[in-house]
């Protein structure tokens, strides 16, 4: 069977509007969803500080704060509604819009087809399509800040009844119905995305790359992509069931008896546990959707950055379709106090646990990779290390979460923050800026700057720890999350200081980003011409152009020859050999 | 060693994984059309499984052999074969859609055309006799909201459920149409094979599988 492209043809003339906007290149539109994560990023970054500007100084009245966000900050005091919808927005930006559009959005659509050794994606136009169906997402979900009644505000995992019943809160209201829009839209785009990556990783390897030769990046947005596949479906049909209940009046989420307002509620019969089954069935795979495109830049950054093979990799790869699997079937550890029977909580608290296995595994191996390795320090291998640094406390302060006589102390505080802003919050985010300071030469033909890069990952990965850490004192202490104000009871209110504290590292560690931002943009056109391989890895990308042509490969497909890892052999001229040189075979 | 690794590399290429070519011997389209169809199913799954977890969590649920007893031009009470001729039609348009399938493999364009008029005729019928039990559902005071059998959800699952695997026959439909035209119009003939319209039979198949999950765990158990 024919696997040609439709993009064989490697020169042809194209308009502006065909190369920038609506390019069906792979490489065009992973741009377009990295610069799209980057914007989302900041605005995400933003909502973050007016939460903690609450936190730290609560009811002291700030001017600034109303001559920017208007009468959701009358008087200089951020409305309670208003801090409620501040988080929801922050935790969709963060998870759908950043690091799950954004990442793998961004890595999937550069990294597959030129590792693979492939033309383009194996659809163009349905991936060109992907992105603009996630840029209608993004334009919906930006307009909710704008309406009357504010964005959703039940938390982004819209936890009925408070979802469902539009006179519940402000943020329920206009905000919540374009957020279901919004999340409609995004699901369309992450599966059209999803069919892609997956299709053209089997179809369109080139000769030689099989599967076993792989870098472990491929395999990591492989198995994400399959996540995506068969998780989000399952969120648009509680999505589907959840704008029923809002618009027509049905109760699949909705018990008898409520009375919102003073008003009873006129629903009766449905059950909010319903939605918490269908949103983490999504939801957690979710976060290995966010996690597992990370951890597998990371392995390559680290195998490339170590100059040493990567360790057991038949075994890691193994452990990303572990984790992978495994993740499908532990959504119950979100609801131990949900009221779910206690027999079924059992058996998630064995799964998760069991999740533990793969991934110390993989772990264990990325630091087996870089033991005793020649480590080049670059900003990129400095983010890889930096995600290490993060996930690993993130990682083992899951295992208590899991555990549900702990979970049920632990449940929705400052611990479970903590806990998922170290594991696939910031370590994700670290796995993105590791990627895009290794990529960079790649994508846009120029270095970044070694000394912005370096500057900007201290700041943010001492930043991170002072943010963060201190929050799992603070859920030890029994601090519950999402709570607009902490003044009102001893035991939260010792923590004022310490809420300061947080809030002025993540101010700068926030303005630490604009380091970034100032490199990625300067670098962009005016940094120095980057050469075809500077970091001398072995993986398909580096052996063509920086940044590569339209087709990607010139007349001729590249044929692989050897795996990904072949860093340091002994005997070999370089430290390096890459996928594509042949192997020499010597009549004796 | 080195022959070894030579040797390696000869068995590679010769691997239907070694890539260079799709493992699994099917194009693009199809290949995509699978994966697709196993994500729809998850959709599917996750509405049943929540109607299965709502209807475990009430006490009652409405008897359907006495709702769904009505037949067009008829008075008398025969109940659930209304729904069985639907899904009888169904099943006939899988067999239709199979045949001009069969009829592509030949290159028998006249074939192909026949066949795919009939099953587009079935997923009419289909479409028809659904919108005849929803008019009789609703003439008898069913609403998303409330129904005269009790339990509201009963009538709130039945529309959304039947109405999403109805909104995909629809699609069907429309899909079919399009490549009946495109049959019609020698498409296929000039690219000397008619797998478009098996990658839109996999689809019309997949919709019918559909309906005999929901006939079984809505209308029967």
């Amino acid at each position: 069977m024919s696997v040609e492209h439709a993009a064989v043809e490697v020169h042809h003339k194209e308009s502006f509007l065909t190369k920038y906007i609506f390019s069906t290149d792979h490489k065009t539109i992973a741009r377009q969803y990295l610069i799209t994560g980057i914007i989302w990023g900041v605005i995400g970054m933003i909502l973050s500080w007016f939460m903690r500007l609450q936190l730290a100084y609560p009811n002291q009245p700030m001017p600034f704060l109303e001559k920017i966000l208007g009468r959701w900050a009358e008087g200089g005091i951020l409305k309670p509604e208003f801090y409620v919808a501040l988080i929801t927005m922050h935790g969709t930006i963060m998870v759908f819009f950043l690091l799950t559009a954004g990442l793998s959005g961004t890595f999937s659509n550069y990294l597959i087809p030129l590792q693979i050794g492939a033309r383009d994606m194996a659809f163009p136009v349905l991936n060109m399509l992907s992105y603009w169906v996630f840029f209608a997402a993004s334009v919906v979900m930006l307009i909710s800040f704008f309406v009357q009644t504010g964005p959703a505000g039940a938390g982004w995992t819209m936890y009925p009844p408070l979802s469902a019943i539009k006179s519940a809160i402000p943020g329920a209201d206009v905000g919540a119905t374009l957020w279901l829009i919004s999340m409609g839209l995004f699901i369309v785009s992450s599966l059209l995305g999803a069919l892609n990556y997956i299709t053209t990783t089997l179809n369109y390897r080139t000769k030689g790359m099989s599967m076993w030769r792989l870098p472990i990046t491929v395999w990591g947005m492989f198995v994400t992509a399959i996540l995506g596949l068969l998780s989000f479906p399952v969120l648009l049909a509680g999505a589907v069931m959840l704008i029923f209940d809002r618009e027509f009046g049905t109760s699949f989420f909705v018990p008898g008896g409520l009375v919102v307002g003073g008003q009873p509620v006129p629903h009766e019969g449905g059950n909010p546990i319903l939605w918490q089954h269908l949103f983490w069935f999504l939801g957690h795979p979710e976060v290995y959707i966010v996690l597992l495109p990370a951890v597998s830049l990371v392995g390559e950054i680290l195998a490339t950055n170590a100059r040493k093979p990567l360790f057991a990799y038949k075994v890691s790869v193994g452990a990303l379709i572990g984790i992978g699997a495994l993740s499908m079937i532990v959504w119950g550890h979100h609801m131990y106090v949900s009221g779910m029977n206690p027999i079924l909580g059992e058996v998630f608290v064995i799964t998760t646990l069991a999740i533990s296995f793969p991934t110390a595994i993989l772990i264990f191996n990325y630091l087996v990779t870089i033991w005793r390795g020649n480590l080049r320090l670059t900003p990129g291998m400095l983010f890889a290390l930096g995600f290490l640094g993060l996930f690993i406390p993130g990682a083992l302060t899951g295992a208590f979460l899991a555990t549900a006589p702990v979970d049920i102390q632990l449940h929705d505080t400052y611990f479970v923050v903590a806990h998922f802003h170290f594991t696939m919050a910031t370590a994700a985010a670290f796995g993105m800026f590791a990627g895009v300071y290794h990529w960079f030469p790649k994508m846009f033909g120029r270095m970044m700057n070694d000394k912005l890069g370096k500057i900007h990952f201290w700041g943010t990965f001492i930043g991170v720890y002072l943010i963060f850490f201190p929050m799992f004192f603070q859920g030890i202490a029994g601090v519950p999350r999402r709570y607009y104000s902490f003044t009102e009871y001893n035991f939260t209110s010792q923590f004022v200081g310490l809420n300061k504290f947080i809030t002025i590292a993540a101010f700068v560690a926030g303005a630490t980003q604009l380091i970034f931002l100032f490199n990625f943009f300067w670098s962009m056109f005016k940094g120095p011409k980057a050469d075809k391989n500077p970091w001398k890895a072995n993986t398909l990308e580096w052996q063509t152009d920086s940044p590569p042509p339209h087709g990607n490969w010139g007349p001729e497909l590249p044929v692989v020859y050897r795996g990904p890892y072949e860093y340091s052999v002994p005997g070999a001229e370089e430290d390096y050999i890459p996928q594509t040189v042949p192997i020499k075979v010597e009549a004796k | 060693m080195v022959q070894e690794v030579a040797f390696e590399q000869e068995k590679v290429l010769k691997s239907p994984w070694g890539g260079g070519k799709s493992p699994f011997g099917v194009s693009r389209e199809k290949f995509t059309m699978w994966i697709f169809i196993l994500s729809d199913a998850f959709t599917f799954a996750g509405l049943l499984a929540g109607y299965g977890f709502l209807r475990a969590s009430l006490p009652e649920w409405p008897s359907r052999i006495e709702i769904f007893s009505a037949f067009p031009f008829v008075s008398a009470k025969l109940p659930l074969l209304f729904v069985s001729i639907m899904t009888f039609i169904l099943i006939c348009s899988s067999l239709t859609m199979a045949l001009a399938v069969d009829a592509g493999k030949r290159m028998d364009r006249k074939g192909v055309i026949k066949y795919l008029l009939l099953t587009i005729g079935g997923g009419l019928l289909f479409l028809l006799c659904q919108a005849y039990e929803w008019g009789h559902l609703i003439h008898e005071g069913a609403r998303l909201t409330s129904n005269p059998w009790g339990v509201p959800l009963f009538s709130a699952s039945f529309f959304v459920i039947t109405g999403f695997h109805g909104s995909h026959v629809l699609s069907g439909v429309i899909i079919l149409t399009i490549m009946a035209i495109r049959v019609a119009k020698g498409i296929y003939d000039k690219r000397d094979s008619y797998e478009g319209v098996e990658v839109a039979g996999l689809y019309w198949h997949f919709v019918d599988l559909v309906w005999v999950f929901i006939f079984a765990f809505f209308y029967l158990l």
